[in-house]
């Protein structure tokens, strides 16, 4: 008897379609979001997250009522992110029914940003979106720094320390994306992975490059996640969550069957 | 037509909760309320809550329904929900010491940190995610398997001082009341709004419960 571990697709929604690019380009449309989250749900997720890949303002409104209508029918946790900015786009996103919110680089404009959502919302609802590359070289001890603009743009900021001074401020909760593997379906980085989860208190969530079954329980076994997210594998209907999950029950990892 | 009220005082989102108990039970009115009234003319009353405990204690006290749960406590079928039913307890030692509404006799106290799995992994604060609720027998588990998997978040839980009052357990590492029951009153630390079929079964339960075990 214990606590188990997480599945949580990812649903990229552009212009009110499910898209899913390798490396943010080559975007291809995996379906109407309300339907895929009623497949997932269904299939049993343990949760699942919208991404507003464009957080235009036209998105932003699709993605509202997204999610208002899948929250009317779906009674798992739900977790908006993309461009959440103030304490007003949280409110919104609660109201429509989203039970956390993914902030990501207006976490690194301003980290108060962070202390003043949590004390407004509670920390369970924040999960601060950190995308990490590796920076060292050959040879050299680990470094991973935090990216933004889809891992275009470096900040210089080191992740495992940004990740504890995010939880200091009050995130319930960590989504953590490699760049190098995002999109690429060659799994988890799980050092990266591995270093963040044993570094902060608050559960960790692994993304960015699952291509297989073993790579999920992979993100648990090796990297210590306390969840693990994916998109495309799912998508396309290459596996079911049921699959995942027995799959990964099957190497020993305690999951909701 | 029954009626059930989610008790709105200002902390969080009350629409899932309200959205579930109306998917779990269509023929049921589901009102969202913060007055008076309306909550002590209900047949049944939902006690949600997100936050922290001193935010929500003093919501009720400023708003006067601190007295209307207690009333309601002594009348009818009453579920709280998470810090519903932290806030239910003699007082928690959230916010340095907050003092709650003492309808069931107890501490709200923390989880301690470096607890450890069995593989010796560090556990995680808060308990987030789907665990095993090990029933003790209530109405309010009909129809629900022993040990279903309901979804928790929190960082604190509730320690009665009378064990009789412990409806449920979860192990996080040690077992800790996950679901308390006295008399009319019901109250679970996860989320059924948030846990599938069976929170929609257990909703279903307690709109149709008559307060009686």
């Amino acid at each position: 008897m214990s606590l188990a571990k997480r599945i949580i697709p990812c649903l990229d929604v552009d212009n009110g379609r499910v898209v899913k690019g390798v490396k943010f380009v080559d975007i291809r449309d995996a379906g109407d979001p309300v339907e895929v989250a009623r497949r997932y749900d269904r299939e049993g997720a343990d949760e699942i997250t919208f991404l507003d890949i464009t957080a235009t303002h036209d998105n932003r409104d699709t993605l509202v009522h997204v999610v208002e209508q899948v929250a009317s029918e779906v009674f798992i946790p739900l977790t908006v992110g993309g461009g959440i900015r103030t304490l007003d786009d949280i409110r919104r996103m609660l109201n429509a029914g989203a039970d956390k919110v993914g902030i990501n680089s207006a976490a690194v404009f301003n980290p108060e940003f962070i202390r003043e959502a949590a004390q407004r919302f509670g920390s369970q609802c924040i999960v601060v979106a950190m995308d990490a590359k590796k920076v060292s070289q050959p040879g050299e001890a680990d470094r991973w720094e935090i990216f933004t603009h889809g891992g275009r743009k470096a900040t210089g900021i080191e992740a495992i320390g940004w990740a504890k001074k995010m939880v200091d401020l009050g995130a319930g909760e960590i989504l953590l994306t490699s760049m190098d593997r995002d999109g690429t379906r060659e799994g988890f980085d799980l050092p990266l992975t591995r270093a963040i989860s044993e570094a902060v208190t608050v559960p960790v969530i692994a993304s960015g490059g699952v291509g297989n079954l073993d790579h999920l329980a992979d993100g648990v076994i090796e990297g210590k996640a306390d969840a693990v997210l994916a998109a495309s594998i799912f998508h396309f209907a290459e596996y079911t969550i049921q699959q995942a999950k027995e799959h990964m029950a099957a190497r020993g990892i305690e999951m909701r069957l | 037509m029954s009626s059930v009220a989610v008790i709105d005082y200002g902390m969080g989102n009350l629409h899932s909760i309200a959205k579930a108990l109306q998917h779990a039970a269509p023929e049921v009115d589901v009102q969202i309320v913060s007055d008076a009234d309306a909550i002590l003319q209900a047949d049944r009353v939902v006690f949600p809550g997100v936050g922290a405990i001193r935010d929500c204690m003093q919501a009720l006290n400023q708003s006067g329904l601190s007295a209307v749960i207690q009333s309601v406590a002594k009348t009818k079928p009453l579920l709280g929900i998470c810090l519903g039913m932290q806030a239910l307890l003699t007082d928690s030692e959230e916010n340095d010491n907050t003092s709650g509404l003492g309808i069931v006799s107890g501490h709200v106290v923390r989880f301690s940190d470096a607890l450890m799995d069995s593989h010796g992994n560090n556990l995680k604060i808060p308990h987030m995610g789907w665990n095993q609720v090990h029933q003790r027998p209530h109405p309010l588990w009909d129809k629900i398997p022993q040990d279903s998997r309901f979804y928790f978040v929190h960082s604190y839980y509730a320690k009665p001082d009378d064990t009789s009052a412990v409806a449920a357990t979860t192990e996080y590492p040690d077992a800790f009341a996950c679901a308390l029951a006295q008399d009319n009153v019901f109250a679970v630390q996860f989320h059924p709004e948030k846990s599938q079929a069976v929170g929609l079964q257990l909703l279903n339960n307690f709109l149709h419960w008559d307060g009686q075990v």
